[in-house]
């Protein structure tokens, strides 16, 4: 997780165009955006579809087939307790998906509003609520989320809510950043000329604006969550046995790499896929969004 | 100038008093006694108390976090209880290890990066700009703690050119040290490539389409003499002082790159005190931390606006 | 001018043809953790005693059978009705920083394990009131009451001997420890390496063939042995059980194991806190059920590649106190569900607290299957393991996958996990009978090996239908090292001693 940040002013185009048709019209063009896209709605579908899809269960265990390589009944191997790992991929997505998604949307959840009534409401309020934030960034990410974990316990749902309050104080500021930047802008000054009530402003008028790029690094920041679970199950943290997640596939595989190669490959491939895609995707819809450019 | 930095001087004080608060709670709020961790194998009940007493762990929360800021203030910063050395003295062993592990972390990312960005910015829209683009991602979308495993296996077990793990101090031997630190620099370096490019790319790209850049062009300069030229002096500055905010990204990856490498930094001291409950280190690493981050900060910012006059008013 | 040029001349080409000649020997080791405190008072960890193994040496020693042999003390007898310990000193000793190794240094030493504070060896020595000082090379220590495994602690980090002046100095004695040993202390770096040289005075010195050890705690086991593979080290400890074929498959390195004094079982809360009220932790039945389910061969194959040692005791098979009538039983899934649906619970929930160990996460979702088939639905509940040692104390748990690194005297082993005053934060199941009590007691004052088999047979009978702990199996010490190595000999309590070691 890094301290970048979009910096984006959204305005109405010459053209009349709403900057959403300008957006949909330039990500569409860029390839390598739109194969992201669509790996990661194919990794989605192998996740939601995993009890159709998946050859075996997930946690069968069969002691004769231990780290047995690739064959036609395992078309991935089998694993250091004789589990398919083909099926512990599929079933692996909703754990690696989830701690994406939901870690990111628990940072979404609590960034966002405190960015948007921090930056708005200003003054001492603002003043301190930054001084937390900017204390929070200010310890680095992964050893933020491991204190968290480990004072919450070693689990997946306690990984994600470790990952999420980490990346929490990106959306703030970011989120901060672009109310103050459009505060003062003409339109709204006549909204609350007119009597609008804050709240309805916050939401009607500046919020809109600034989901670009709160979109872009939810994005961004959703594959670094996921390579995020991977490396605190890689301490121990996050996804315990027996329950499949590729980063503690990965973490156990670790140490067969040698005997047993395709127990790291698969689930080493798939991170990379889904990351990479998630990657592509984000700088993609950045690209798309941003009206300098185009 | 002097104003805004007194102002930003003045700020540090709020933040890292949270940041101090921040991590005392999360230490001390660790599930586990840390006199029975620390107590080792034989438990004995002797030593707990010993060593409750010993550390103040009996005293309630306030109290403890008033001790240690007490200290802090004076420079003690409390000391390892799992190996009875001041924290300090381990920030300043291991300082330099990290940092000279960041540092080369840095120029790697520089190298794959910044070339990457200028290439995909100038080709916007290519197949260079996307194979570009992968090159510099990939660091970003691998763990780097089996990155890390990969390479042990190939470069040291398989075609033994580089030492598998550990750290050779450059005192000792500077040849040694760049050995044992090419595979780490690079798997972090990797990761923060990416930032790199990124940025570089989105500067660049801002810069060509530039009013001066479009009169270049038209007074007839080569395109390769624009981009170099103007473009390319331009676009770097945003890049060299994201160096000083990518601190906690190269920290964060630190942390991992230095377990599976067993590089004796900052990294793997905070993991280790993390899950040996040895919590006065991880305290004052991270107070430590945290002030470099918010300096750094406050470098680049200043950097920034110096280079950025129209900022300034 | 020229004549200094040519004498330099030829001492460089006197130093380039002698310097291999003269060059220093260094035997690098990789150890699966970093050491604790280098302080033999202080030390807490399995670790560090792998170091002092080189660097402090103790009274006496213990001979791969577990057999005492000499070391810094050439003769003993018991007097005063097993009550007191005469120790006859070794003549000629010299601690690492010159000071004389005699009687005086002795009743130092013991004294400094009783009463430092934060010894952690007061506990394993508390018998002992006193030294009396006989002559300057024979003490006796003086107990106060009849103490079997004494000599075993004198073997260890209780027996070791550290320079009474060096101790004394004032600074933190663990950040520079002076001891008698053959190698002195030269540099720590922590987490990073542990630099030891050869003690030029010291009385074994014929036995020390390396001018310098380096220690490289490397906690991964993979790249602790990607080192060795590429040359990085010499000698590595606890190799991995999955490992041990590519290093017999290597013909570069050789492999060395034996079976340790540890074991890994299922501690059973039964009395400590409301989590014990629950059909495993009342109804021994059940206890029984859940061993009867467990496969402990099979466990170790899927495992451990059949490597480590099943058991069913704190003993293992070969040790002089293994108790041989009681075999271990075979797994027999339709006798647990006879047993399970005799006490009324056909499907136990239990849940099984595990420390976040690769090796240990494995072995419990074996039997998590296993049970599985008698009808136990166990749930892993994966902890910390600093968590699950407070949790444990606590008495929040049900059942902890959970070992022990293992004592020379089977005191060690198990008095402290089965007594009813033992400490709760070692009896963490809170077991208490009256009858094991009084058999640990005589156990720990009988005479003879034979007394004190019988009496740990007795404690046996019992524990082995109570089931506080369900022994499962015990691990094996695995090395791999250079095939140039030779003279290595590993011992039961794991430890690596250089004397014979050297590199062809």
């Amino acid at each position: 997780m890094t301290s970048e940040t979009v910096e984006t002013v959204v305005v109405e185009d010459d053209a009349g165009e709403r900057p959403w048709q300008r957006a949909l019209r330039r990500l569409v063009k860029r390839r390598a955006a739109l194969i992201g896209l669509g790996v990661v709605i194919f990794f989605i579908i192998l996740a939601v579809a995993a009890p159709l899809v998946s050859p075996y269960d997930p946690l069968a265990t069969n002691w004769a087939l231990v780290r047995k390589p690739p064959s036609a009944a395992h078309l991935f191997g089998t694993d250091e307790l004789g589990r398919d790992v083909l099926a512990r991929i599929i079933w692996g997505s909703r754990a690696s998906l989830l701690a994406g998604l939901v870690s990111v949307s628990l940072a979404l959840a609590v960034g966002v509003p405190i960015g948007l009534v921090s930056g708005y409401v200003g003054g001492i309020l603002d003043g301190t609520v930054m001084r937390l934030i900017d204390a929070m960034l200010a310890i680095p990410f992964l050893i933020l989320a491991i204190a968290l974990a480990a004072f919450l316990g070693p689990s997946l749902s306690n990984a994600m809510i470790a990952i999420g309050i980490s990346q929490m104080p990106i959306f703030a500021r970011l989120t901060r950043g672009q109310v103050l930047s459009v505060k003062h802008e003409d339109y709204i000054e006549a909204a609350r000329a007119l009597g609008n009530p804050h709240r309805r402003i916050m939401m009607r008028h500046i919020f809109p604006n600034i989901v670009p790029p709160i979109m872009v690094q939810a994005t961004l920041a959703t594959a670094a969550a996921i390579i995020a679970e991977a490396s605190l199950s890689f301490l121990g943290l996050g996804q315990q046995p027996p329950d499949p997640s590729w980063g503690s596939m990965l973490n156990t595989a670790k140490n067969f790499v040698s005997q047993a190669p395709w127990m790291s490959e698969w689930p080493g491939l798939a991170i990379f896929a889904l990351v990479l895609s998630l990657n592509l995707f984000g700088d993609g819809l950045r690209d798309a969004l941003d009206p300098r450019r185009g | 100038m002097i104003a805004f930095l007194l102002r930003r001087l003045a700020l540090l004080v709020p933040t890292l008093f949270f940041v101090s608060v921040l991590i005392f709670g999360l230490q001390q709020l660790l599930p586990g006694d840390p006199a029975t961790a620390l107590a080792g194998e034989e438990r004995d009940p002797t030593v707990i108390a010993f060593l409750r007493q010993k550390y103040h762990l009996d005293q309630p929360l306030p109290v403890r976090y008033g001790l240690w800021i007490k200290g802090v203030l004076q420079g003690d910063f409390g000391e390892s209880i799992r190996i009875r050395r001041p924290v300090l003295d381990l920030v300043e062993e291991k300082l330099p290890v990290t940092g000279e592990l960041a540092l080369l972390a840095f120029v790697i990312a520089v190298a794959i990066g910044v070339p990457a960005g200028i290439l995909a910015a100038v080709k916007n829209n290519t197949a260079v700009d996307y194979g570009a683009t992968m090159a510099a991602l990939w660091g970003l979308s691998i763990p780097n703690f089996w990155l890390g495993i990969l390479l042990i296996l190939l470069f040291s077990v398989q075609l033994g050119w580089l030492p598998a793990s550990g750290f050779v101090p450059p005192a000792e031997s500077l040849k040694q040290n760049l050995l044992t630190l090419i595979m780490p620099a690079f798997v972090l370096g990797n990761a923060i490539a990416a930032i790199m490019m990124r940025h570089t790319r989105s500067a660049m790209l801002q810069v060509l389409g530039a009013d001066y850049v479009r009169t270049a062009r038209a007074k007839g300069l080569t395109e390769r003499r624009v981009v170099l030229r103007h473009a390319l002096r331009n676009a770097l500055v945003p890049v060299v002082t994201l160096g000083a905010l990518e601190f906690g990204a190269l920290l964060s990856g630190a942390v991992l790159t230095e377990q599976v490498f067993t590089i004796p930094g900052f990294g793997k001291l905070i993991v280790d005190a993390v899950f040996n409950r040895d919590y006065a280190v991880v305290q004052g690493v991270v107070l430590c931390t945290a002030l470099a981050y918010i300096l750094l900060n406050l470098l680049a910012d200043v950097a920034y606006v110096l280079i950025n006059p129209r900022l300034r008013a | 001018m020229t004549r200094r040029k040519v004498i330099a001349g030829l001492c460089l080409l006197f130093a380039l043809v002698a310097g291999p000649a003269l060059a220093e020997t260094t035997l690098r080791i990789g150890l699966a953790e970093d050491p604790d405190l280098l302080d033999p008072t202080l030390a807490r960890t399995y670790v560090g005693r792998i170091v002092f193994a080189s660097m402090c040496d103790k009274l006496v020693d213990i001979s791969p059978e577990l057999d005492f042999v000499p070391q810094l003390a050439t003769e003993w007898h018991w007097t005063d009705d097993n009550k007191g310990l005469v120790m006859k000193l070794r003549q000629g000793v010299k601690f690492q920083d010159g000071e004389p190794f005699d009687a005086a240094a002795v009743k130092f030493n013991i004294e400094r394990h009783l009463s430092l504070p934060g010894s952690n060896r007061k506990a394993e020595i508390s018998a002992v009131t006193g030294v009396e000082i006989i002559d300057d090379q024979t003490v006796k220590l003086v107990l106060s009451t009849p103490f079997a495994p004494l000599l075993a602690a004198l073997s260890d980090r209780a027996g070791m001997m550290v320079a009474p002046n060096a101790a004394q100095a004032g600074a933190e004695f663990s950040a520079h420890p002076v001891c008698a040993g053959p190698y002195k202390f030269v540099q720590r770096v922590a987490q990073d390496r542990i630099i030891l040289e050869r003690f030029a005075d010291y009385w074994n010195k014929d036995a020390i063939h390396f001018d310098r050890i380096e220690f490289l705690p490397i906690p991964d086991s993979t790249v602790r042995l990607a080192n060795l593979q590429s040359g990085g080290l010499d000698l590595i400890e606890r190799l991995a059980a999955t490992d041990v074929a590519a290093v017999e498959g290597d013909k570069k390195l050789k492999q060395a194991q034996i079976t340790s004094l540890a074991y890994q079982g299922i501690t059973i809360n039964l009395a400590n806190g409301p989590k014990a009220q629950n059909p495993l932790g009342q109804d021994p039945r059940v206890r029984q059920a859940l061993e009867l389910s467990i496969d402990r061969g099979a466990l170790n194959k899927v495992v451990f590649n059949g490597l480590f040692e099943p058991g069913n005791q704190w003993e293992p098979p070969g040790n002089p106190y293994h108790i041989k009538d009681i075999p271990i039983a075979g797994r027999d899934v339709a006798k647990a569900k006879q047993l399970l649906a005799d006490a009324k619970a056909p499907h136990p929930t239990v849940t099984i607290m595990v420390p976040t160990n690769p090796e240990t996460l494995q072995a419990a979702q074996v039997i998590q299957a296993m049970a599985g088939e008698a009808g136990f639905d166990i749930k892993i509940e994966a902890t910390e393991f600093a968590s699950s040692l407070d949790l444990a104390v606590k008495g929040d748990y049900q059942a902890y996958l959970v070992g022990w690194s293992g004592r020379t005297d089977p005191d060690g082993n198990i008095y402290n996990f089965a007594a009813c005053k033992a400490p709760p934060a070692l009896n963490v199941t809170h077991y208490c009978n009256q009858q094991v009590d009084q058999e640990l007691n005589a156990a720990r004052t009988a005479a003879s090996q034979s007394d004190r088999v019988a009496h740990y047979a007795k404690v046996a009978e019992h524990l082995l239908n109570d089931r506080p702990i369900i022994y499962l199996w015990h691990p094996k010490w695995l090395y791999a090292m250079t095939a140039k190595l030779n003279g290595f000999t590993p011992y039961p309590d794991g430890l690596i001693r250089p004397q014979g070691l050297n590199m062809q």
